[in-house]
């Protein structure tokens, strides 16, 4: 049963060394070039200059957790509903939460921008029926349909899995000893999905933060997101250093984010679970 | 109907025979390198890639691997600075790459291109004078032209009423949300340096920043800014106008009939896209093929008609077709009366280069945040604090609760 600690480093080898190569090697030159300068001399010019763009970091986060808790709420019903259905109706539901998730997401995110258009299906369709146009494609309310639309099935994945794990005779419990629904939901359900809204919530949060591409077709790139920026210094600008600084940011963004997760979680954890 | 049926299989054989057949010069000038596979970075929409006998299109990497036996790799970039980054860090090597002429300069300059010799070009004849020994490459010793284009303003006369005339209109309020703008920094720094009656090469820093300026003014007035998707926001009707490249102009015209263009009277930036092979390449021989091929009569031609943009190739002008509706097209082939004032763009010293992306950045980042998500910000981290406090709090009085027995 226990395994010797040779045997146990053999097995995790090929995952360590995929993340040294992959993960922690990037993390390094991501590092090391936010701190020089083109020539390669030392330099804290590039972190300096982070700040010049805290506008864009404070938009990009804001936007990006509209989108998240917009998410979290379509998700969560569902992730319910789904946990509580017959196997099939559990398993063509997967497939439909997944379905979309086999296109490509440019491709997505570019027929998005299309059915959104003032001349675009929508508009066509609301002319159709004699009814006035809806301006919808670049604005805000576009970019966060974006990446609610791209990002959900990673809300609802998470969420489903540990609903599904859920042990419902608590619930059957709760409901016994006189509490109503309301209180089922605040007390049990809420508390011991948790870590499912914890993980859904960074993983919906974080591409949506780092977004480049949905803030360009669907906000026109009038105003500019944090990915924008950076994806700017690494095509047009050719400023790898100023890039690398802003994608620290971006990090340290979501390590915060991951560590006010977490946060919550273990304080929940501790004993909320059982009162 | 048996013979119906075999004159209909016969007329079709026939058809796929004459559209399959076209006869390229020196065929067996191209053998010899079967086998390899070259990999060709080009702009996108930037080639004839599909058989259309009434428009008279080939799909010219698909012929050419027939030719030569040599397979093509195709991949496509949005702009000089995409194309340059990719080549200038190395990583993937390219056999192939047709940047505009100042990127070219640039190159030449920093070493990343090869020489090539066009004298073994047996087609090379058939570039018009004109576009030889031109400011980037004086000995033509690194490129081989492939289209020529100029910078106007393409806009929709449904939503323009009046007929402009100046670049100043990219800055009327009037069109507020219908404006599109080019999305590199040279192209759009270039609209305002002309109306500021600049040259697109200073180096001067405060002509920059006066730019610059002008671009972060015009910002409220943009829909986005746009390369490739401008052709689909231009044909629907879902912008009114755009500076672009005039090839591009023909080809959206085809497919919306209200787009009209004009070369506005500040001036405009005309340009030259060449064939190169980079420094990195692998497969020089098989590269110096495609390149003849792409001057080929029959290849010149399809592009020509395909791409829309003018072509340096002498004998494309000397087909009938093309010399009657193309030709004569004012916008493309201008004669002198129709000539607006133009400008090459050359490359930029380095500090003028790093200014120039610092100011885009600033363009870019430029816009206020609604005031709400100031607020919105406010509200989360207090409900954040809130409930830390509470969850706090809480457990506070459960330890106590569950200590007291022990006391």
């Amino acid at each position: 049963m226990k395994n010797s600690p040779l045997s146990r480093r053999l097995i995790s080898a090929p995952y360590l060394i995929w993340a040294a190569i992959f993960i922690v090697v990037p993390l390094i030159f991501v590092v090391y070039y936010s701190l020089i300068d083109a020539n390669g001399a030392f330099t804290w010019e590039n972190i300096k200059a982070i700040p010049d763009y805290s506008d864009i970091m404070l938009n990009s986060i804001w936007l990006g957790f509209v989108a998240t808790i917009i998410s979290l709420l379509i998700s969560y019903p569902l992730a319910y509903i789904m946990a509580r259905a017959t196997k099939n109706v559990q398993r063509t539901m997967m497939m439909l939460v997944m379905l979309p998730m086999w296109m490509n997401l440019l491709i997505r995110t570019y027929s998005l921008m299309i059915l959104l258009q003032d001349t675009g299906i929508i508009n066509a369709l609301l002319g159709a029926l004699h009814l006035s146009n809806l301006h919808m494609i670049n604005t805000r309310g576009a970019v966060i349909l974006g990446m609610v639309y791209n990002y959900i099935p990673y809300m609802i994945l998470p969420l489903y899995s540990i609903m599904s794990k859920m042990d419902y005779g608590l619930i059957e419990a709760a409901h016994d000893l006189g509490a109503n629904k309301l209180t089922v939901l605040r007390k049990i359900i809420l508390p011991l999905s948790m870590p499912g809204i914890a993980s859904g919530f960074t993983m919906v949060f974080v591409p949506s933060v780092s977004t480049f591409y949905i803030s360009k077709k669907l906000g026109g790139s009038t105003f500019a997101l944090i990915g924008d920026l950076i994806e700017i210094q690494f095509k047009s600008a050719n400023n790898y250093n100023l890039g690398a600084s802003l994608s620290l940011v971006l990090m340290v963004l979501i390590l915060i984010s991951i560590a006010i997760m977490n946060h919550f979680t273990g304080d929940d954890d501790d004993g909320g679970v059982l009162i | 109907m048996k013979k119906v049926l075999i004159a209909l299989v016969s007329a079709l054989l026939l058809f796929c025979f004459a559209a399959t057949a076209a006869a390229y010069e020196d065929e067996d000038w191209y053998k010899g390198r079967e086998g390899e596979v070259i990999n060709v970075f080009n702009w996108g929409e930037y080639i004839s890639d599909e058989y259309s006998d009434e428009d008279g299109y080939i799909d010219v990497n698909k012929e050419f691997e027939k030719l030569t036996g040599i397979k093509v790799n195709y991949v496509t970039f949005e702009s000089n600075e995409d194309m340059y980054a990719k080549i200038k860090n190395g990583g993937a090597s390219y056999d192939i790459i047709i940047p505009s002429d100042y990127m070219i300069e640039r190159m030449i300059a920093e070493g990343l291109l090869q020489k090539l010799d066009v004298t073994k070009l047996p087609n090379y004849h058939y570039i018009d004078d004109q576009y030889k020994n031109l400011y980037y490459d004086p000995d033509n010793a690194y490129s081989v032209p492939y289209n020529v284009g100029m910078v106007g303003l393409i806009y929709n006369t449904k939503m323009v009423t009046e007929t402009p005339t100046s670049w100043n209109v990219l800055w009327d309020s009037q069109y507020i949300g219908q404006i599109l703008m080019i999305d590199n920094p040279r192209d759009a720094f270039a609209i305002p340096q002309k109306i500021l009656g600049q040259s697109f090469n200073t180096a001067d820093q405060s002509d920059w920043e006066a730019a610059a300026k002008m671009l972060i003014q015009q910002k409220p007035l943009l829909q986005g800014y746009v390369m490739d998707e401008v052709f689909n926001k231009m044909e629907t009707g879902e912008a009114a106008m755009v500076p672009y490249y005039v090839g591009d102009y023909i080809v959206m015209k085809e497919n919306n009939e209200d787009l009209a263009f004009v070369y506005p009277k500040e001036g405009v930036n005309i340009f030259v896209d060449a064939i190169c092979i980079p420094k990195t390449a692998k497969h020089y021989d098989a590269a110096m093929k495609y390149i003849n091929f792409l001057m080929d009569p029959e290849v010149a031609l399809a592009n020509a008609w395909y791409i829309g943009y003018a072509s340096p190739n002498t004998a494309v002008l000397e087909d009938a077709d093309y010399a009657e509706e193309m030709g004569t097209d004012q916008y493309l082939y201008p004669d002198a009366a129709h000539m607006p004032k133009v400008e090459y763009f050359h490359n930029l010293p380095q500090e003028t280069l790093t200014l120039m992306s610092e100011l885009w950045n600033d363009v870019k980042a430029a816009g206020d945040i609604p005031v709400r998500v100031y607020v919105g910000f406010a509200a989360t981290a207090a409900v954040i604090v809130i409930y830390a406090v509470t969850k706090a709090v809480q457990k506070r009085r459960r330890e106590h609760w569950y200590d007291f027995p022990e006391q």
